[in-house]
Protein backbone atom coordinates (compact mmCIF):
# COMPACT_ATOMS: atom_id res chain seq x y z
CA UNK A 1 0.00 0.00 0.00
CA UNK A 2 2.76 2.36 0.80
CA UNK A 3 6.46 2.03 -0.48
CA UNK A 4 9.06 3.90 0.41
CA UNK A 5 12.76 3.36 -2.24
CA UNK A 6 15.84 4.89 -0.74
CA UNK A 7 13.53 8.32 0.47
CA UNK A 8 15.88 11.13 1.42
CA UNK A 9 14.62 14.15 2.83
CA UNK A 10 16.26 17.76 3.93
CA UNK A 11 15.13 21.04 4.99
CA UNK A 12 16.15 23.42 2.53
CA UNK A 13 20.18 23.40 2.13
CA UNK A 14 20.30 21.29 5.66
CA UNK A 15 21.84 18.08 6.66
CA UNK A 16 19.56 15.16 5.36
CA UNK A 17 17.10 14.26 8.00
CA UNK A 18 15.92 11.20 6.89
CA UNK A 19 18.38 8.98 5.24
CA UNK A 20 17.70 5.88 2.87
CA UNK A 21 14.64 5.11 3.73
CA UNK A 22 13.51 1.58 2.31
CA UNK A 23 10.23 0.00 3.64
CA UNK A 24 6.75 -1.00 3.45
CA UNK A 25 3.31 -0.55 5.23
CA UNK A 26 1.35 -3.52 3.83
CA UNK A 27 -2.41 -3.01 3.64
CA UNK A 28 -4.29 -3.72 7.16
CA UNK A 29 -0.83 -4.03 8.95
CA UNK A 30 -0.24 -2.19 12.24
CA UNK A 31 3.00 -0.71 13.38
CA UNK A 32 4.08 1.82 16.34
CA UNK A 33 7.19 4.39 14.82
CA UNK A 34 9.16 5.28 17.30
CA UNK A 35 12.61 6.79 18.18
CA UNK A 36 14.06 9.91 20.07
CA UNK A 37 12.97 13.52 19.82
CA UNK A 38 14.00 15.15 16.84
CA UNK A 39 14.59 11.74 15.00
CA UNK A 40 12.40 12.58 12.32
CA UNK A 41 9.24 11.00 13.01
CA UNK A 42 6.76 13.66 12.34
CA UNK A 43 9.21 14.90 9.26
CA UNK A 44 8.39 10.74 8.40
CA UNK A 45 4.40 11.23 8.98
CA UNK A 46 4.14 14.53 7.21
CA UNK A 47 5.88 12.64 4.17
CA UNK A 48 3.65 9.71 4.60
CA UNK A 49 0.62 11.98 4.33
CA UNK A 50 1.78 14.01 1.33
CA UNK A 51 2.01 17.33 3.14
CA UNK A 52 5.61 17.12 1.74
CA UNK A 53 8.07 15.34 -0.84
CA UNK A 54 11.01 13.87 -0.38
CA UNK A 55 14.49 15.22 -1.50
CA UNK A 56 14.95 12.00 -3.34
CA UNK A 57 13.69 8.39 -4.04
CA UNK A 58 10.38 7.44 -4.48
CA UNK A 59 7.47 7.09 -2.17
CA UNK A 60 4.37 5.18 -4.05
CA UNK A 61 1.49 5.41 -2.14
CA UNK A 62 -1.97 3.59 -3.00
CA UNK A 63 -0.07 2.35 -6.06
CA UNK A 64 0.71 5.91 -7.04
CA UNK A 65 3.83 7.37 -7.78
CA UNK A 66 3.26 10.95 -6.02
CA UNK A 67 6.32 12.48 -7.46
CA UNK A 68 3.57 12.24 -10.66
CA UNK A 69 0.64 13.50 -8.67
CA UNK A 70 -1.14 16.92 -9.17
CA UNK A 71 -2.90 18.91 -6.34
CA UNK A 72 -6.27 17.49 -7.14
CA UNK A 73 -4.73 14.01 -7.10
CA UNK A 74 -2.96 15.05 -3.71
CA UNK A 75 -6.29 15.41 -1.75
CA UNK A 76 -8.18 12.49 -3.23
CA UNK A 77 -5.35 10.51 -1.75
CA UNK A 78 -5.62 12.19 1.14
CA UNK A 79 -9.45 11.12 1.36
CA UNK A 80 -8.22 7.73 2.07
CA UNK A 81 -5.88 8.67 4.85
CA UNK A 82 -6.58 10.14 8.33
CA UNK A 83 -4.22 11.74 10.47
CA UNK A 84 -3.88 12.72 14.06
CA UNK A 85 -1.64 15.70 14.94
CA UNK A 86 0.14 16.23 18.40
CA UNK A 87 -2.01 20.27 18.24
CA UNK A 88 -4.76 18.38 17.30
CA UNK A 89 -5.74 21.35 14.52
CA UNK A 90 -9.52 21.35 15.52
CA UNK A 91 -11.23 24.65 14.54
CA UNK A 92 -12.86 26.57 17.28
CA UNK A 93 -15.87 27.76 15.79
CA UNK A 94 -17.16 24.56 15.12
CA UNK A 95 -18.50 22.06 17.58
CA UNK A 96 -17.57 19.28 18.79
CA UNK A 97 -19.21 17.40 16.40
CA UNK A 98 -19.35 19.25 13.64
CA UNK A 99 -15.40 18.66 13.57
CA UNK A 100 -15.50 15.11 13.39
CA UNK A 101 -18.35 14.89 10.71
CA UNK A 102 -15.29 17.76 8.60
CA UNK A 103 -14.37 14.94 6.73
CA UNK A 104 -17.84 13.81 5.65
CA UNK A 105 -18.57 17.47 5.21
CA UNK A 106 -15.84 17.82 2.54
CA UNK A 107 -16.69 14.64 0.63
CA UNK A 108 -19.98 16.13 0.03
CA UNK A 109 -22.33 13.95 1.77
CA UNK A 110 -26.01 14.66 3.34
CA UNK A 111 -25.69 14.97 6.83
CA UNK A 112 -28.58 12.56 7.63
CA UNK A 113 -26.16 9.37 6.01
CA UNK A 114 -23.45 10.17 8.31
CA UNK A 115 -25.30 11.78 11.74
CA UNK A 116 -25.62 8.36 13.97
CA UNK A 117 -22.33 7.22 12.88
CA UNK A 118 -20.67 10.25 14.13
CA UNK A 119 -22.84 10.23 17.17
CA UNK A 120 -22.36 6.74 17.91
CA UNK A 121 -18.31 6.96 17.68
CA UNK A 122 -18.60 10.58 19.98
CA UNK A 123 -19.93 8.65 22.54
CA UNK A 124 -17.43 5.78 22.06
CA UNK A 125 -14.33 8.06 22.67
CA UNK A 126 -16.31 9.92 25.59
CA UNK A 127 -17.34 13.09 24.56
CA UNK A 128 -21.07 11.90 24.03
CA UNK A 129 -21.85 14.72 26.41
CA UNK A 130 -19.67 17.15 25.13
CA UNK A 131 -21.09 17.07 21.26
CA UNK A 132 -21.84 20.30 21.22
CA UNK A 133 -18.74 22.16 22.95
CA UNK A 134 -16.50 24.05 21.28
CA UNK A 135 -13.01 23.25 21.11
CA UNK A 136 -11.89 26.19 23.08
CA UNK A 137 -13.44 24.82 26.19
CA UNK A 138 -12.19 20.73 26.59
CA UNK A 139 -9.53 19.87 27.93
CA UNK A 140 -6.87 18.53 26.56
CA UNK A 141 -7.94 15.01 26.46
CA UNK A 142 -10.67 15.22 25.35
CA UNK A 143 -9.51 17.64 22.23
CA UNK A 144 -6.98 14.54 22.01
CA UNK A 145 -10.19 12.06 21.35
CA UNK A 146 -12.23 14.59 19.05
CA UNK A 147 -9.10 14.54 16.68
CA UNK A 148 -8.83 11.03 16.91
CA UNK A 149 -12.48 11.01 15.74
CA UNK A 150 -11.84 12.83 13.52
CA UNK A 151 -9.22 11.19 11.70
CA UNK A 152 -10.93 7.54 11.89
CA UNK A 153 -14.95 8.21 11.23
CA UNK A 154 -14.41 8.38 7.42
CA UNK A 155 -12.73 4.61 7.80
CA UNK A 156 -9.25 5.87 6.20
CA UNK A 157 -7.49 3.07 4.81
CA UNK A 158 -4.27 4.51 6.31
CA UNK A 159 -4.31 6.21 9.51
CA UNK A 160 -1.25 8.17 10.87
CA UNK A 161 -1.26 8.94 14.73
CA UNK A 162 1.49 11.25 16.25
CA UNK A 163 1.70 10.62 20.04
CA UNK A 164 -2.06 9.98 20.07
CA UNK A 165 -2.33 9.08 23.91
CA UNK A 166 -0.06 11.91 24.68
CA UNK A 167 -2.46 13.76 26.46
CA UNK A 168 -5.07 11.40 28.13
CA UNK A 169 -4.59 9.15 30.95
CA UNK A 170 -3.90 5.37 30.82
CA UNK A 171 -6.69 4.21 31.13
CA UNK A 172 -8.37 6.60 28.27
CA UNK A 173 -4.57 5.67 25.69
CA UNK A 174 -5.51 2.11 26.33
CA UNK A 175 -9.02 2.40 25.07
CA UNK A 176 -7.99 4.66 22.15
CA UNK A 177 -5.37 1.96 21.41
CA UNK A 178 -8.19 -0.21 21.33
CA UNK A 179 -9.56 1.85 18.92
CA UNK A 180 -6.96 2.01 16.74
CA UNK A 181 -6.52 -2.47 17.23
CA UNK A 182 -10.10 -1.99 15.95
CA UNK A 183 -9.69 0.01 12.94
CA UNK A 184 -7.21 -1.66 11.88
CA UNK A 185 -9.01 -4.62 12.37
CA UNK A 186 -11.36 -4.06 10.00
CA UNK A 187 -8.83 -3.07 7.21
CA UNK A 188 -7.22 -0.04 8.12
CA UNK A 189 -3.53 -0.01 8.07
CA UNK A 190 -2.51 2.03 11.02
CA UNK A 191 1.12 3.55 11.78
CA UNK A 192 0.88 5.21 15.72
CA UNK A 193 4.16 7.27 16.36
CA UNK A 194 4.92 7.28 19.88
CA UNK A 195 7.49 7.47 22.59
CA UNK A 196 5.38 5.61 24.94
CA UNK A 197 6.80 2.46 25.49
CA UNK A 198 3.92 1.24 28.07
CA UNK A 199 1.99 2.05 25.17
CA UNK A 200 3.93 -0.02 22.43
CA UNK A 201 4.05 -3.27 25.15
CA UNK A 202 0.29 -3.23 25.16
CA UNK A 203 0.01 -4.70 21.85
CA UNK A 204 2.24 -6.96 20.01
CA UNK A 205 2.83 -5.39 16.31
CA UNK A 206 5.44 -4.56 14.00
CA UNK A 207 7.89 -1.38 15.34
CA UNK A 208 9.54 1.22 13.13
CA UNK A 209 12.81 2.72 14.80
CA UNK A 210 14.25 5.78 13.68
CA UNK A 211 17.40 6.75 14.95
CA UNK A 212 19.69 9.56 13.05
CA UNK A 213 17.67 9.30 10.41
CA UNK A 214 17.60 5.98 9.59
CA UNK A 215 15.27 3.76 10.00
CA UNK A 216 14.95 0.44 11.14
CA UNK A 217 12.14 -2.38 11.44
CA UNK A 218 11.88 -4.69 13.48
CA UNK A 219 8.81 -6.88 12.91
CA UNK B 1 -25.70 1.40 5.77
CA UNK B 2 -24.41 2.94 8.89
CA UNK B 3 -21.48 2.43 11.08
CA UNK B 4 -21.28 0.78 14.59
CA UNK B 5 -18.71 2.35 16.46
CA UNK B 6 -20.77 0.70 19.78
CA UNK B 7 -20.03 -2.40 18.78
CA UNK B 8 -16.34 -1.69 18.97
CA UNK B 9 -17.53 -0.74 22.92
CA UNK B 10 -19.38 -4.09 23.01
CA UNK B 11 -15.91 -5.87 22.53
CA UNK B 12 -17.13 -7.15 19.04
CA UNK B 13 -13.95 -8.24 16.53
CA UNK B 14 -15.49 -9.14 13.94
CA UNK B 15 -16.20 -6.43 11.62
CA UNK B 16 -15.51 -5.79 8.03
CA UNK B 17 -15.67 -3.09 5.40
CA UNK B 18 -19.17 -4.70 3.96
CA UNK B 19 -16.85 -4.54 0.50
CA UNK B 20 -17.06 -0.84 0.72
CA UNK B 21 -13.72 1.14 1.40
CA UNK B 22 -15.01 3.59 2.93
CA UNK B 23 -18.53 1.47 4.08
CA UNK B 24 -19.93 0.64 7.31
CA UNK B 25 -17.84 -1.15 10.51
CA UNK B 26 -21.05 -3.73 10.63
CA UNK B 27 -24.56 -2.80 10.23
CA UNK B 28 -26.48 -2.69 13.38
CA UNK B 29 -29.65 -3.41 11.19
CA UNK B 30 -32.60 -2.22 13.23
CA UNK B 31 -31.51 -0.96 16.16
CA UNK B 32 -31.36 2.55 14.83
CA UNK B 33 -30.26 4.97 18.31
CA UNK B 34 -31.80 7.98 18.75
CA UNK B 35 -29.96 11.00 16.96
CA UNK B 36 -31.59 14.24 16.42
CA UNK B 37 -33.86 14.63 13.52
CA UNK B 38 -32.34 18.13 12.99
CA UNK B 39 -29.21 19.02 11.74
CA UNK B 40 -26.28 19.71 13.66
CA UNK B 41 -24.41 21.21 11.00
CA UNK B 42 -24.80 24.59 11.00
CA UNK B 43 -21.67 26.51 11.80
CA UNK B 44 -20.52 27.48 8.40
CA UNK B 45 -16.68 25.98 7.61
CA UNK B 46 -15.09 29.76 7.19
CA UNK B 47 -17.01 32.06 10.23
CA UNK B 48 -18.29 35.14 8.45
CA UNK B 49 -16.08 37.30 11.10
CA UNK B 50 -12.66 36.06 10.17
CA UNK B 51 -13.30 38.24 6.98
CA UNK B 52 -13.15 41.79 6.97
CA UNK B 53 -15.97 41.90 5.60
CA UNK B 54 -17.79 46.06 6.36
CA UNK B 55 -14.51 47.35 4.95
CA UNK B 56 -14.56 45.78 1.98
CA UNK B 57 -17.99 46.25 1.49
CA UNK B 58 -17.49 49.60 2.02
CA UNK B 59 -14.71 49.91 -0.50
CA UNK B 60 -16.31 48.14 -3.23
CA UNK B 61 -19.28 50.62 -2.66
CA UNK B 62 -16.95 53.41 -2.88
CA UNK B 63 -15.74 52.20 -6.01
CA UNK B 64 -19.02 51.24 -7.67
CA UNK B 65 -20.35 54.57 -6.65
CA UNK B 66 -17.77 56.61 -8.61
CA UNK B 67 -17.74 54.80 -11.32
CA UNK B 68 -21.62 55.11 -11.49
CA UNK B 69 -20.87 58.50 -11.46
CA UNK B 70 -18.41 58.16 -13.98
CA UNK B 71 -20.35 56.74 -16.38
CA UNK B 72 -24.00 58.05 -15.69
CA UNK B 73 -22.20 61.93 -16.45
CA UNK B 74 -21.08 60.32 -19.78
CA UNK B 75 -23.88 59.22 -20.84
CA UNK B 76 -25.53 62.12 -19.83
CA UNK B 77 -22.78 64.42 -22.09
CA UNK B 78 -23.06 62.20 -24.46
CA UNK B 79 -26.59 62.25 -24.71
CA UNK B 80 -26.62 66.04 -24.77
CA UNK B 81 -23.60 66.38 -27.60
CA UNK B 82 -25.42 64.00 -30.11
CA UNK B 83 -29.06 65.85 -29.41
CA UNK B 84 -27.15 69.44 -29.83
CA UNK B 85 -25.16 67.21 -32.87
CA UNK B 86 -28.40 66.54 -35.09
CA UNK B 87 -30.24 69.89 -34.32
CA UNK B 88 -27.17 71.69 -34.79
CA UNK B 89 -26.78 69.32 -38.00
CA UNK B 90 -30.07 69.78 -39.23
CA UNK B 91 -29.87 73.20 -40.24
CA UNK B 92 -27.73 75.36 -42.98
CA UNK B 93 -27.05 79.31 -42.43
CA UNK B 94 -26.14 80.91 -45.46
CA UNK B 95 -24.77 84.49 -45.68
CA UNK B 96 -25.66 87.03 -48.37
CA UNK B 97 -23.02 89.62 -47.93
CA UNK B 98 -23.77 93.59 -49.01
CA UNK B 99 -21.85 94.24 -52.34
CA UNK B 100 -21.68 97.61 -53.43
CA UNK B 101 -24.08 98.66 -56.30
CA UNK B 102 -26.17 95.42 -55.76
CA UNK B 103 -29.23 95.64 -53.87
CA UNK B 104 -29.36 93.40 -50.41
CA UNK B 105 -32.73 92.87 -50.26
CA UNK B 106 -33.14 91.42 -53.81
CA UNK B 107 -30.05 89.34 -53.32
CA UNK B 108 -31.30 87.60 -50.22
CA UNK B 109 -34.44 86.97 -51.51
CA UNK B 110 -32.79 85.05 -55.17
CA UNK B 111 -30.38 83.08 -52.89
CA UNK B 112 -33.64 81.93 -51.02
CA UNK B 113 -34.67 80.94 -53.97
CA UNK B 114 -32.32 79.54 -55.11
CA UNK B 115 -31.47 77.47 -51.72
CA UNK B 116 -35.77 76.24 -51.69
CA UNK B 117 -34.71 75.26 -55.28
CA UNK B 118 -32.22 72.77 -53.52
CA UNK B 119 -33.55 68.98 -53.32
CA UNK B 120 -33.58 67.93 -49.42
CA UNK B 121 -33.92 71.44 -47.84
CA UNK B 122 -37.79 71.71 -46.36
CA UNK B 123 -37.97 74.99 -44.92
CA UNK B 124 -35.53 78.24 -46.10
CA UNK B 125 -36.49 80.99 -43.83
CA UNK B 126 -34.31 84.82 -44.67
CA UNK B 127 -33.97 87.04 -41.94
CA UNK B 128 -35.29 90.71 -42.49
CA UNK B 129 -33.29 93.57 -41.55
CA UNK B 130 -35.07 93.57 -37.98
CA UNK B 131 -34.46 90.26 -37.05
CA UNK B 132 -30.85 90.45 -38.23
CA UNK B 133 -30.59 94.09 -36.03
CA UNK B 134 -32.02 92.32 -33.10
CA UNK B 135 -29.21 89.20 -33.50
CA UNK B 136 -26.65 91.67 -33.15
CA UNK B 137 -28.57 93.46 -30.35
CA UNK B 138 -26.34 91.57 -27.46
CA UNK B 139 -23.11 93.17 -29.36
CA UNK B 140 -23.93 96.36 -30.37
CA UNK B 141 -26.74 97.44 -28.34
CA UNK B 142 -30.40 98.92 -29.41
CA UNK B 143 -31.37 101.61 -31.24
CA UNK B 144 -28.71 101.80 -34.08
CA UNK B 145 -29.47 102.31 -37.94
CA UNK B 146 -27.64 99.25 -39.97
CA UNK B 147 -28.33 101.50 -42.64
CA UNK B 148 -24.94 102.45 -42.59
CA UNK B 149 -23.39 99.37 -41.37
CA UNK B 150 -22.30 96.35 -43.81
CA UNK B 151 -24.31 93.51 -42.11
CA UNK B 152 -24.47 90.65 -44.09
CA UNK B 153 -28.24 89.00 -44.28
CA UNK B 154 -28.82 85.72 -43.09
CA UNK B 155 -31.07 82.83 -44.27
CA UNK B 156 -31.52 79.40 -42.16
CA UNK B 157 -32.66 76.60 -44.05
CA UNK B 158 -34.12 73.15 -42.82
CA UNK B 159 -33.05 69.85 -44.12
CA UNK B 160 -35.12 67.21 -44.39
CA UNK B 161 -34.20 64.34 -41.63
CA UNK B 162 -32.01 61.50 -42.86
CA UNK B 163 -31.30 63.46 -46.42
CA UNK B 164 -27.41 63.35 -47.27
CA UNK B 165 -27.43 67.32 -48.50
CA UNK B 166 -25.09 67.83 -51.58
CA UNK B 167 -23.59 70.52 -49.80
CA UNK B 168 -21.28 71.16 -52.84
CA UNK B 169 -24.16 71.83 -55.38
CA UNK B 170 -26.11 73.57 -53.49
CA UNK B 171 -22.67 76.24 -52.40
CA UNK B 172 -22.79 76.43 -56.33
CA UNK B 173 -26.56 77.15 -57.03
CA UNK B 174 -25.85 80.32 -54.11
CA UNK B 175 -23.00 81.29 -55.75
CA UNK B 176 -24.20 81.02 -59.01
CA UNK B 177 -27.39 83.62 -58.08
CA UNK B 178 -25.66 86.31 -55.43
CA UNK B 179 -21.26 85.82 -55.99
CA UNK B 180 -20.81 86.90 -52.49
CA UNK B 181 -22.96 84.20 -50.71
CA UNK B 182 -21.61 81.77 -48.28
CA UNK B 183 -23.07 78.45 -46.67
CA UNK B 184 -22.03 76.78 -43.80
CA UNK B 185 -23.36 73.45 -42.53
CA UNK B 186 -21.75 73.98 -39.25
CA UNK B 187 -19.50 71.03 -40.30
CA UNK B 188 -16.35 72.81 -38.34
CA UNK B 189 -18.51 73.49 -34.90
CA UNK B 190 -20.04 69.48 -35.27
CA UNK B 191 -16.20 67.96 -36.00
CA UNK B 192 -15.31 69.96 -32.80
CA UNK B 193 -18.14 68.78 -30.53
CA UNK B 194 -17.93 65.37 -31.67
CA UNK B 195 -14.13 65.42 -30.59
CA UNK B 196 -15.34 66.89 -27.21
CA UNK B 197 -17.54 64.52 -27.12
CA UNK B 198 -14.67 61.44 -27.79
CA UNK B 199 -12.34 62.65 -25.05
CA UNK B 200 -15.22 63.04 -22.21
CA UNK B 201 -16.32 59.63 -22.99
CA UNK B 202 -12.32 58.40 -23.12
CA UNK B 203 -11.93 60.08 -19.62
CA UNK B 204 -14.72 58.19 -18.17
CA UNK B 205 -13.27 54.84 -19.21
CA UNK B 206 -10.40 56.28 -18.39
CA UNK B 207 -11.60 56.87 -14.70
CA UNK B 208 -13.85 53.69 -14.66
CA UNK B 209 -10.10 51.82 -15.39
CA UNK B 210 -8.59 53.10 -12.62
CA UNK B 211 -12.33 52.46 -10.31
CA UNK B 212 -11.58 48.67 -11.45
CA UNK B 213 -8.14 48.02 -10.93
CA UNK B 214 -8.41 50.24 -7.86
CA UNK B 215 -10.78 47.70 -6.66
CA UNK B 216 -9.20 44.19 -7.66
CA UNK B 217 -6.23 45.44 -5.78
CA UNK B 218 -8.20 46.35 -2.81
CA UNK B 219 -10.18 43.07 -3.35
CA UNK B 220 -7.00 41.33 -3.84
CA UNK B 221 -5.36 42.64 -0.51
CA UNK B 222 -8.54 41.89 1.13
CA UNK B 223 -8.20 37.56 0.33
CA UNK B 224 -5.12 37.81 0.88
CA UNK B 225 -5.77 39.12 4.74
CA UNK B 226 -9.13 36.71 5.22
CA UNK B 227 -6.72 33.58 3.98
CA UNK B 228 -4.08 34.47 6.52
CA UNK B 229 -6.71 34.91 9.06
CA UNK B 230 -8.06 31.78 8.19
CA UNK B 231 -4.76 29.48 7.27
CA UNK B 232 -5.30 26.92 10.25
CA UNK B 233 -9.08 26.03 8.97
CA UNK B 234 -7.55 25.63 5.02
CA UNK B 235 -4.59 23.76 6.64
CA UNK B 236 -7.01 21.56 8.42
CA UNK B 237 -9.08 21.10 5.58
CA UNK B 238 -6.30 20.21 3.55
CA UNK B 239 -5.66 17.44 6.02
CA UNK B 240 -9.18 16.17 5.90
CA UNK B 241 -8.87 15.91 1.91
CA UNK B 242 -10.70 18.99 0.68
CA UNK B 243 -9.81 19.81 -2.95
CA UNK B 244 -8.36 23.69 -3.54
CA UNK B 245 -11.97 23.78 -5.67
CA UNK B 246 -13.69 23.28 -2.29
CA UNK B 247 -11.65 25.73 0.03
CA UNK B 248 -11.61 28.45 -2.78
CA UNK B 249 -15.83 28.09 -2.86
CA UNK B 250 -16.05 28.21 0.86
CA UNK B 251 -14.02 32.08 0.84
CA UNK B 252 -15.75 32.62 -2.72
CA UNK B 253 -19.24 33.08 -1.45
CA UNK B 254 -18.42 34.98 1.39
CA UNK B 255 -16.13 37.49 -1.25
CA UNK B 256 -19.10 37.23 -3.98
CA UNK B 257 -21.46 38.47 -1.23
CA UNK B 258 -19.60 40.93 -0.13
CA UNK B 259 -18.86 42.33 -3.49
CA UNK B 260 -22.84 41.84 -4.36
CA UNK B 261 -23.54 44.20 -1.23
CA UNK B 262 -20.84 46.97 -2.01
CA UNK B 263 -21.91 46.92 -5.70
CA UNK B 264 -25.97 47.22 -4.58
CA UNK B 265 -25.23 49.94 -2.03
CA UNK B 266 -22.88 51.93 -4.70
CA UNK B 267 -24.98 51.73 -7.50
CA UNK B 268 -28.19 52.23 -5.63
CA UNK B 269 -26.25 55.57 -4.08
CA UNK B 270 -25.70 56.71 -7.64
CA UNK B 271 -29.10 56.42 -9.14
CA UNK B 272 -30.48 58.12 -6.25
CA UNK B 273 -27.89 60.95 -6.69
CA UNK B 274 -29.11 61.08 -10.62
CA UNK B 275 -32.92 60.98 -9.73
CA UNK B 276 -32.18 63.23 -7.16
CA UNK B 277 -30.09 66.21 -9.59
CA UNK B 278 -33.04 65.28 -11.56
CA UNK B 279 -35.83 66.52 -9.18
CA UNK B 280 -33.35 69.57 -8.84
CA UNK B 281 -33.02 70.95 -12.24
CA UNK B 282 -37.07 70.49 -12.13
CA UNK B 283 -37.01 72.81 -9.15
CA UNK B 284 -34.63 75.44 -10.82
CA UNK B 285 -35.94 75.39 -14.43
CA UNK B 286 -37.23 78.76 -15.48
CA UNK B 287 -34.56 80.08 -13.44
CA UNK B 288 -31.17 81.88 -15.09
CA UNK B 289 -29.07 78.99 -13.52
CA UNK B 290 -31.68 76.38 -14.37
CA UNK B 291 -31.08 77.48 -18.17
CA UNK B 292 -27.79 77.24 -18.21
CA UNK B 293 -27.21 73.73 -16.61
CA UNK B 294 -30.01 72.84 -19.35
CA UNK B 295 -28.21 73.97 -22.03
CA UNK B 296 -25.48 72.29 -21.38
CA UNK B 297 -26.71 69.22 -20.03
CA UNK B 298 -30.02 69.38 -21.58
CA UNK B 299 -32.61 68.13 -18.71
CA UNK B 300 -29.83 66.42 -16.61
CA UNK B 301 -32.21 63.36 -16.72
CA UNK B 302 -30.74 59.81 -17.10
CA UNK B 303 -32.37 57.77 -19.33
CA UNK B 304 -34.08 54.23 -18.09
CA UNK B 305 -31.40 52.50 -20.08
CA UNK B 306 -28.92 54.61 -18.49
CA UNK B 307 -30.13 53.42 -15.14
CA UNK B 308 -30.14 50.07 -16.54
CA UNK B 309 -26.58 50.44 -17.72
CA UNK B 310 -25.54 51.81 -13.66
CA UNK B 311 -27.34 48.34 -12.34
CA UNK B 312 -25.51 46.45 -14.84
CA UNK B 313 -22.03 48.24 -14.15
CA UNK B 314 -22.82 47.21 -10.67
CA UNK B 315 -23.45 43.62 -11.05
CA UNK B 316 -20.03 44.38 -13.27
CA UNK B 317 -18.38 45.50 -10.33
CA UNK B 318 -19.26 43.18 -7.69
CA UNK B 319 -18.52 39.84 -10.43
CA UNK B 320 -15.22 41.04 -11.05
CA UNK B 321 -14.88 41.73 -6.88
CA UNK B 322 -15.72 37.81 -6.75
CA UNK B 323 -12.69 37.08 -9.60
CA UNK B 324 -10.44 38.95 -8.32
CA UNK B 325 -10.88 37.18 -4.82
CA UNK B 326 -11.45 33.30 -6.61
CA UNK B 327 -8.01 34.41 -8.36
CA UNK B 328 -6.06 35.51 -5.31
CA UNK B 329 -7.82 32.38 -3.28
CA UNK B 330 -6.08 29.89 -5.59
CA UNK B 331 -2.88 31.92 -6.04
CA UNK B 332 -2.46 31.52 -2.31
CA UNK B 333 -3.95 28.43 -2.14
CA UNK B 334 -0.74 27.56 -4.23
CA UNK B 335 1.56 28.28 -1.26
CA UNK B 336 -0.53 26.81 1.77
CA UNK B 337 -0.24 23.15 2.28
Amino acid sequence: MVRFENVGLRYGLGPEILRDLNFEIPAHSFQFLTGPSGAGKTSLLRLLFLSMRPTRGLVNLFGNDISLLGKDEIADLRKRIGIVLQDFRLLDHMTTYENVALPFRVMGRDESTYRREVIDLLKWVGLGERMDALPPILSGGEKQRAAIARAVIARPLLLLADEPTGNVDPTLGRRLLRLFIELNKSGTAVIIATHDITLMDQYDARRMVLHQGRLHIYE
Amino acid sequence: MHAAWCCIRDGCTSMSRSGDEHGALMDLGHDTPQVPAKARNTSPIVPRGSIAGRALVAVVAIMTFLASITTGAVLLISASASEWQSEVASEITIQVKPMGGRDLERDTLAVADAVRAQPGIVEVRPYTKAESASLLEPWLGTGLSLDDLPVPRVIIARVSPGTALDIAGLRNRVTQAVPNSSVDDHRAWIERMRSMTSATVLAGLGILALVIIATIISVSFATRGAMAANRPIVEVLHFVGAGDRFIANRFFRHFLRLGLQGGVIGGGAAMLAFGFSESVASWFSGTPVGDQFAALLGTFSLRPSGYFALAVQAALIAGITAWASRRTLFSTLNDID
